[in-house]
């Protein structure tokens, strides 16, 4: 109780908040980290609209199978859910890992980020796996439009990933080198935030290309 | 004058995926709450997609229902984007992504599906082309 209202009476009397690991005084023009947080949720936003494009056309074209195989003929829920499972996980460890960076705790911040790099080279590993067995049944993306969309949309998904584990390594390096800089620390707000948004668009295409696919 | 300046600064921006609870204990409960949410509603869809047991016509409704779900529970959870008054520009930014999604989605579906429906069958354009 003693706590929350002392709290309270530092926020209001100098405009001081503890946020995460940063103290923001609020005058002037925004602190940094919310400028360039802003700034990476707006791009955030705008590959969301491009993969809206990679949907419509998906769903414009899914019928369009040129006498070829159908999605339920085709998609093996086990292994999508299993990928699910990985990119699910992930997300949760990515959430420790920025637990971990405000509380400057170097083991656990490179534990965590070492077991979402694991959980998405996983995924990565199964779906290039699904992507070749395709191929090698003949249902390549040259196949016919619904599998060229398909190949397109959930490929795009897959290139968004595998940067996602560059940077990733990336900054496991640079905190490991320098460690939690407040430069370091912004590039780890916008790590976060593009590892959850790739896990939003997964579940639109868990759902949309493999559930729907297969229900239908 | 000091109560106006206050009102100047009361909502005050918080950066997308920054929390106000900065303790460890509340935050790893939020994303354990955000996790356990997220694999119900997993479980129920691929469920939902595999069952007999409930009426055909809806799984593809539900399935889409549950996702939108998700992204909500991930969104909430995962990228802390809420309703509160210091997060008014990370969700208007928000709102206006997803007005063009549902536009170039909808859009896209509507026109074509007109297109479909106005040309000629297959066949009849084939023996056209004869």
């Amino acid at each position: 109780m003693a706590d929350t209202t002392l709290g309270f009476a530092q926020g209001g009397s100098n405009n001081l908040r503890v946020r995460g690991a940063s103290v923001v005084a609020y005058s002037g023009s925004a602190p940094k980290r919310i400028v360039t947080g802003y700034g990476f949720w707006l791009f955030l936003l705008s590959d969301i609209v491009m993969f809206s494009c990679f949907f419509a056309s998906y769903a414009v074209l899914v019928g369009q199978t040129a006498g070829g195989p159908r999605g339920s003929q085709l998609f093996d829920l086990r292994n999508v859910a299993i990928e699910t499972g990985c990119l699910l996980v992930s997300s949760f460890t990515c959430g420790l890992a920025s637990i971990a960076a405000d509380m400057r705790n170097q083991r656990w911040f490179q534990i965590a980020m070492a077991v979402t790099c694991v959980l998405g080279l996983a995924f990565l590993a199964l779906e290039l796996r699904e992507f070749a067995d395709l191929i090698k049944r003949g249902a390549g993306p040259t196949r016919s439009a619904f599998l060229s969309s398909f190949f397109a949309l959930v490929g795009c998904h897959g290139a968004h990933v595998s940067a996602g584990i560059l940077w990733l390594l990336t900054m496991m390096a640079q905190v490991f080198a320098k460690g939690f800089r407040a430069d370091i620390q912004r590039r780890l707000l916008c790590f976060a935030l593009f590892w959850h948004a790739l896990d939003i668009i997964w579940v639109a295409v868990f759902s949309v290309v493999y559930l729907l696919g297969s229900a239908t | 004058m000091s109560d106006q300046f206050q009102g100047l600064h009361s909502d005050l921006d918080v950066a997308p995926g920054d929390e106000e609870e900065a303790r460890v204990g509340p935050r790893l409960i939020g994303y354990a709450v955000g996790l356990g949410l997220a694999i119900l509603l997993t479980a129920t869809s691929f469920f939902v997609a595999g069952t007999d047991l409930v009426w055909q016509p809806s799984i593809p409704v539900a399935i889409v229902v549950l996702a939108i779900a998700q992204m909500g529970v991930h969104l909430v959870f995962f990228l802390h984007i809420t309703t509160g008054p210091d997060n008014t520009n990370n969700v208007l930014a928000l709102a206006f992504g997803m007005l063009i999604v549902f536009l170039v989605i909808g859009g896209s579906l509507w026109i074509m599906a007109n297109l479909t429906h106005n040309m000629l069958p297959m066949d009849q354009l084939m023996q056209m082309q004869r």
